[in-house]
C-alpha cells in the first residue's frame, strides 16, 4: 500500500483559513489514513504540544456517504475530548459500510504543559469535501467551529 | 429569492466583508416562508449557511421553516453587562490582584471544569429554569431576572428532546467560560455618547461595568449538530431545495421543527443559567476586594436565537419566528418585555469588542423594527482568520503591550490570545456607528477594557 503512495502527497494533515474558525484537513493513502490525518489536525488546533498515549476510547459512528462520515467522525473525536477532558495523539480509523470504528489515544488535559488554545466545539458541512485525487489519494476536509 | 436582501453598513465596511456574506444572505432569502427581507447587520462575516450577523422572520403559516445553522451553534450565546458602582481610581491600586483571583475563580478554557456537577434531575431542572433555576440554588440574584431576556427563563423548552450526550457533555460545565471569543471583562466607561439613556443605565463616564460574553457551551453545540444532520434530510423529504447543506431547515410546522425548537429553549436556559452563575463568581470575587460592593446587572441579552415575537408588518402585527445569528435583539421604546425603569428609553444592547479596542453599549430604537425586527450588531466581527492572526502576532508580545496600555489579560494560552489579537478584529467603532445610522441601535457609552479573562 505505502508503495503507491506518490510522493508529491505523503500523508500529512494542514489548517486552512476561516473567517472566525479553522479548516482541518488530513491526506491518506485511503479515506481511513485521511481520516486520522485530520484527526491530529483537530488536536493542532488546541495545542501544538506533544499529547501521550496514555489512555485508548474506543468511538464508533456511521453515516449514509463518507463525507457526513468525516464530520461525525470528528464530532465523536470532539465529544470524547469534552467529556472527558482529554486531548488525543494517536488514531486509528476502519470504515466499512458506511460505519467507522476507531480509536483514540491520548491523556488527560494538563493545562500548563499544553497550554490548550481554543476548543474546537463542533464539526460542520462548511468546506466540507473528502475526495480521491487522479493519482488515488484521499483527502479529507471541513470547517471546525471553535 | 423571495424576498429582498439589505445588508446594512457603511463603504468601507462592505468593501472589506467576504463575497460570500451577501451569498450566503441571498441564500437565506430562498428559503420558505420568510419575511419581508434577509436583513445583514455590519459586523457580518462568512458564516455556515447564515452569515453571521444575520436577521430572518419567518411565518409558520406561510410554510415558514426553523433552521439550526440560523440559530448558530453556540446557542444563545450572548453577553451581560454588572455595574459596580465602583470608579476606575477605586480599580486601579487592585488591578492585578483583582486579575489574578478572577482567573483562578473563574473555569476558562479547555481542561477546566466548574465546581457544579448536575445529576440527571437537576440537569432537566437547569434546562427548564434558566437563570431563575440558577438563583434558586444560590447562584445568583433575584434582582436579574427582570433584566434578562425572557425574566432569565425561556418558556416552552423542553428538556426531554435534549439528548443525553449533549446533557453529558453539559455535565460539569455550568458556571464556565469556555474558550475562543468568550471572555470575562472588567471595562470602565470611556465615553459617555447620549448622557441621559446613560443616567438611566446607572453609567457615568469612569465607572467600572463587569462584562460577560458565552453561551450554552457544549450542550447547545451538541444539540446544533444533532439537529443540523436531521434537518438536512428533512428538508429534502419536504421538498426544500438547500442551495447550501448548512442552510437545513425544517417546517416549524413539522414534528422535527418543533422538536428542535423545544430543544433550542433549552439550550436558551442553559446560556442563561450559565450567564447568571458565572456572574455570581465574579460577585464574589468583587466582594472580597470591596466588601460593601453591590454588582447590579444592567441587562442579559443573546445574539444566537430562534424567538417568536409579535412584528408590524405591512401595518399589521404578525407572529414571527425571528431568526438572529450573530445579531443583538434590540427592542426599541415601550416595549412591555422590558423592566419599568428601562422602557422609557428602551433595550440596552450590548456590544462585545476585542481584548484591547473595547466594547460598546447601545439602546434599541424605535425605527428597528421596521429596519430589521428590532435587531443590530453583536460584536466586531473577525477581520482576519485564527490562522492569519497567528502568523502575524505572538501571544506573549501582546500580553506585554496591552499591559503597557493598562490592560491586564489572563488566559492559559499564549496562542489562543494570538489568536483573539484586538489586529484581528474590524473596527467596533466604526460597526456600531454603522448601526446607529441605519436606526438599528443608538450609542449610548463606548467601554475601555482593564481586565480580560480569556479561555
Amino acid at each position: 500500500m505505502c508503495a503507491a503512495i506518490p510522493a508529491e502527497a505523503p500523508i500529512r494533515w494542514e489548517h486552512f483559513p476561516h473567517d472566525a474558525d479553522v479548516g482541518v484537513r488530513g491526506w491518506g493513502p485511503t479515506p481511513a489514513t485521511a481520516f486520522e490525518q485530520a484527526a491530529h489536525a483537530l488536536t493542532a488546533v488546541i495545542t501544538n504540544a506533544e499529547v501521550r498515549s496514555q489512555l485508548a476510547v474506543e468511538v464508533k459512528c456511521e453515516a449514509p456517504d463518507l463525507e457526513l462520515l468525516f464530520v461525525e467522525w470528528l464530532n465523536a473525536i470532539i465529544y470524547e475530548m469534552a467529556v472527558r477532558k482529554m486531548l488525543f495523539g494517536r488514531f486509528a480509523v476502519r470504515i466499512e459500510d458506511g460505519r467507522l470504528e476507531g480509536t483514540l489515544w491520548g491523556e488527560p488535559v494538563d493545562v500548563e504543559r499544553h497550554a490548550p488554545a481554543c476548543e474546537p466545539k463542533g464539526a460542520t458541512y462548511t468546506a466540507l469535501k473528502v475526495a480521491q485525487s487522479v493519482s488515488g489519494f484521499w483527502s479529507a476536509a471541513c470547517i471546525v467551529d471553535v | 429569492m423571495r424576498v429582498p436582501a439589505v445588508i446594512y453598513a457603511d463603504e468601507a465596511l462592505i468593501h472589506d466583508m467576504d463575497d460570500k456574506v451577501g451569498e450566503q444572505a441571498q441564500n437565506v432569502a430562498t428559503l420558505p416562508g420568510i419575511v419581508q427581507a434577509s436583513y445583514v447587520m455590519p459586523d457580518a462575516h462568512c458564516g455556515y449557511g447564515f452569515p453571521i450577523g444575520e436577521v430572518a422572520a419567518f411565518d409558520p403559516d406561510h410554510g415558514g421553516v426553523v433552521s439550526a445553522g440560523g440559530v448558530g451553534f453556540d446557542i444563545s450565546c450572548g453577553v451581560r453587562t454588572m455595574l459596580t458602582g465602583l470608579s476606575v481610581a477605586d480599580i486601579l491600586p487592585v488591578q492585578k490582584a483583582l486579575a489574578d483571583s478572577l482567573f483562578r475563580q473563574i473555569p476558562a478554557g479547555v481542561g477546566s471544569t466548574g465546581s457544579i456537577t448536575l445529576d440527571a434531575n437537576e440537569m432537566d431542572a437547569m434546562l427548564s429554569g434558566g437563570a431563575r433555576w440558577a438563583v434558586e440554588r444560590g447562584w445568583g440574584d433575584a434582582r436579574d431576572l427582570e433584566r434578562i431576556e425572557e425574566h432569565g427563563i425561556m418558556a416552552g423548552a423542553h428538556p426531554e428532546y435534549v439528548s443525553e450526550r449533549a446533557k453529558r457533555r453539559q455535565r460539569r460545565e455550568m458556571g464556565t467560560l469556555g474558550s475562543g471569543n468568550h471572555y470575562l471583562q472588567i471595562q470602565a466607561a470611556a465615553e459617555i455618547f447620549d448622557p441621559a439613556v446613560s443616567q438611566i443605565f446607572g453609567l457615568r463616564k469612569d465607572d467600572v461595568v463587569v462584562t460577560i460574553h458565552c453561551g450554552s457551551r457544549g450542550l447547545g453545540h451538541q444539540i446544533g449538530t444533532k439537529f443540523l444532520k436531521e434537518m438536512v434530510v428533512t428538508a429534502e423529504a419536504s421538498g426544500i431545495k438547500l442551495p447550501d447543506r448548512e442552510l437545513a431547515c425544517a417546517p416549524i410546522n413539522s414534528e422535527v421543527g418543533r422538536r428542535y425548537l423545544d430543544a433550542m429553549r433549552a439550550a436558551i436556559n442553559c446560556a442563561l443559567a450559565n450567564r447568571e452563575i458565572l456572574g455570581h463568581l465574579a460577585r464574589r470575587v468583587f466582594v472580597h476586594f470591596f466588601p460593601n460592593g453591590d454588582l447590579p446587572l444592567l441587562f442579559d441579552v443573546s445574539h444566537n436565537t430562534c424567538k417568536v415575537e409579535r412584528h408590524k408588518v405591512d401595518g399589521k402585527r404578525r407572529d414571527l419566528f425571528v431568526h438572529r445569528k450573530g445579531a443583538t435583539r434590540a427592542f426599541g421604546p415601550g416595549h412591555d418585555s422590558l423592566p419599568a425603569t428601562l422602557r422609557g428609553v428602551g433595550q440596552p444592547v450590548l456590544i462585545g469588542g476585542s481584548m484591547g479596542t473595547g466594547s460598546y453599549i447601545l439602546v434599541g430604537e424605535a425605527t428597528s423594527e421596521a429596519k430589521a425586527f428590532s435587531s443590530a450588531c453583536h460584536g466586531a466581527g473577525r477581520a482576519l482568520s485564527r490562522h492569519a492572526a497567528l502568523k502575524q502576532w505572538s501571544g506573549r508580545k501582546i500580553v506585554d503591550d496591552l499591559a503597557s496600555q493598562g490592560i491586564l489579560i489572563r488566559s492559559p494560552s499564549t496562542r489562543g490570545v494570538a489568536e483573539e489579537a484586538p489586529g484581528a478584529y474590524k473596527d467596533v467603532g466604526a460597526v456600531v456607528a454603522a448601526a446607529e445610522h441605519a436606526g438599528l441601535a443608538r450609542r449610548v457609552a463606548r467601554l475601555r477594557p482593564l481586565i480580560c479573562i480569556k479561555g
